[in-house]
C-alpha cells in the first residue's frame, strides 16, 4: 500500500489531507491520472510529486511502501 | 539545526547568531514579512502550511548549494507556518561569509530558492475571499513532474 499526501488547494478538492491506495508498479504520471480522475482535480499537470520526501520524474515507478507527496507550485518566502 | 519550520514567531537574533564565525566578515539578514496590499487587493491575513519533514530536507539543500558555491559561508533559515498578520515575520534567512559582496548574494539566491523548491504554500485571505497562491501566476508548469534544471537555476 502507498499513502498519498495532499497539500494546499488539492488538499482542499480531495477533501482530505491523505489517502492510502495500491500504487505499486505505476508510473507517478500512471498515479497522477488516476487520482485526478477519482477526486476530480483540475491543474495536476503544474504540479509536482515527491516520493519519499524527494521530488520524482514522472516516469518513475513507485514501489511498495512508498510515501507520494503531490507537490502544487509552491508560494513559501 | 540551522534549517527550521516554526509554528511561533521566529526569534530573528536566534537565527543570525547560528552563523556567527571568526571566519566572517560580513553577516546578512534577509526577513520576508506579510505585505498588506498586492496590485491593490487587501490582504488581511495569511496562513502558511508546509510538508514539514520535506520543507527542512529542502532548505538544508539549500544550505548545501549555498556552501558549495559560495566559500566561507554559514547559513540558517527559519520559515513559519500557521496564521500570519500583517507585518508578521514569515522567514529569516541569515548568511555569513569572509566577505560582504558573497553574504548579500548567497542571501538572495536563499530566497529565490525557497520559491522554487521547498513545500510551503500560503492562502491568502482577503476581505472577499481566499485563494491557495501557486507560483505567482500559475505560469510554471511542470511536465516532467519536477523542476527543470533551469528553472532551478534562473
Amino acid at each position: 500500500m502507498n499513502k498519498i499526501l495532499f497539500f494546499a488547494h488539492l488538499r482542499d478538492e480531495a477533501g482530505e489531507e491523505s489517502i492510502s491506495l495500491d500504487a505499486e508498479g505505476k508510473t507517478v504520471e500512471e498515479l497522477k491520472q488516476m487520482v485526478a480522475e477519482q477526486y476530480q482535480m483540475k491543474r495536476l499537470d503544474s504540479v509536482m510529486t515527491a516520493i519519499n520526501e524527494e521530488f520524482a520524474p514522472g516516469d518513475e515507478v513507485i514501489k511498495a511502501g512508498d510515501v507520494i507527496a503531490f507537490i502544487p507550485p509552491v508560494s513559501g518566502g | 539545526m540551522n534549517f527550521e519550520i516554526a509554528k511561533d514567531a521566529i526569534d530573528i537574533q536566534s537565527v543570525i547568531d547560528k552563523v556567527v564565525q571568526r571566519d566572517a566578515g560580513a553577516i546578512t539578514t534577509f526577513i520576508g514579512t506579510v505585505r498588506e496590499l498586492t496590485k491593490g487587493k487587501k490582504t488581511l491575513y495569511l496562513v502558511y502550511e508546509a510538508y514539514e519533514p520535506m520543507a527542512v530536507k529542502k532548505l538544508e539543500q539549500i544550505g548545501a548549494e549555498i556552501k558549495e558555491r559560495w566559500e566561507g559561508a554559514e547559513v540558517a533559515i527559519t520559515h513559519r507556518v500557521g496564521k500570519l498578520d500583517i507585518t508578521d515575520v514569515a522567514v529569516v534567512i541569515a548568511v555569513s561569509t569572509p566577505h560582504r559582496a558573497d553574504a548579500y548574494e548567497a542571501n538572495r539566491y536563499a530566497i529565490e530558492r525557497i520559491k522554487e523548491i521547498v513545500p510551503i504554500w500560503k492562502k491568502e485571505h482577503w476581505e472577499d475571499g481566499q485563494e491557495w497562491i501557486g507560483n505567482q501566476l500559475e505560469t510554471v508548469a511542470y511536465p516532467t513532474g519536477k523542476p527543470e534544471e533551469a528553472d532551478l537555476n534562473e
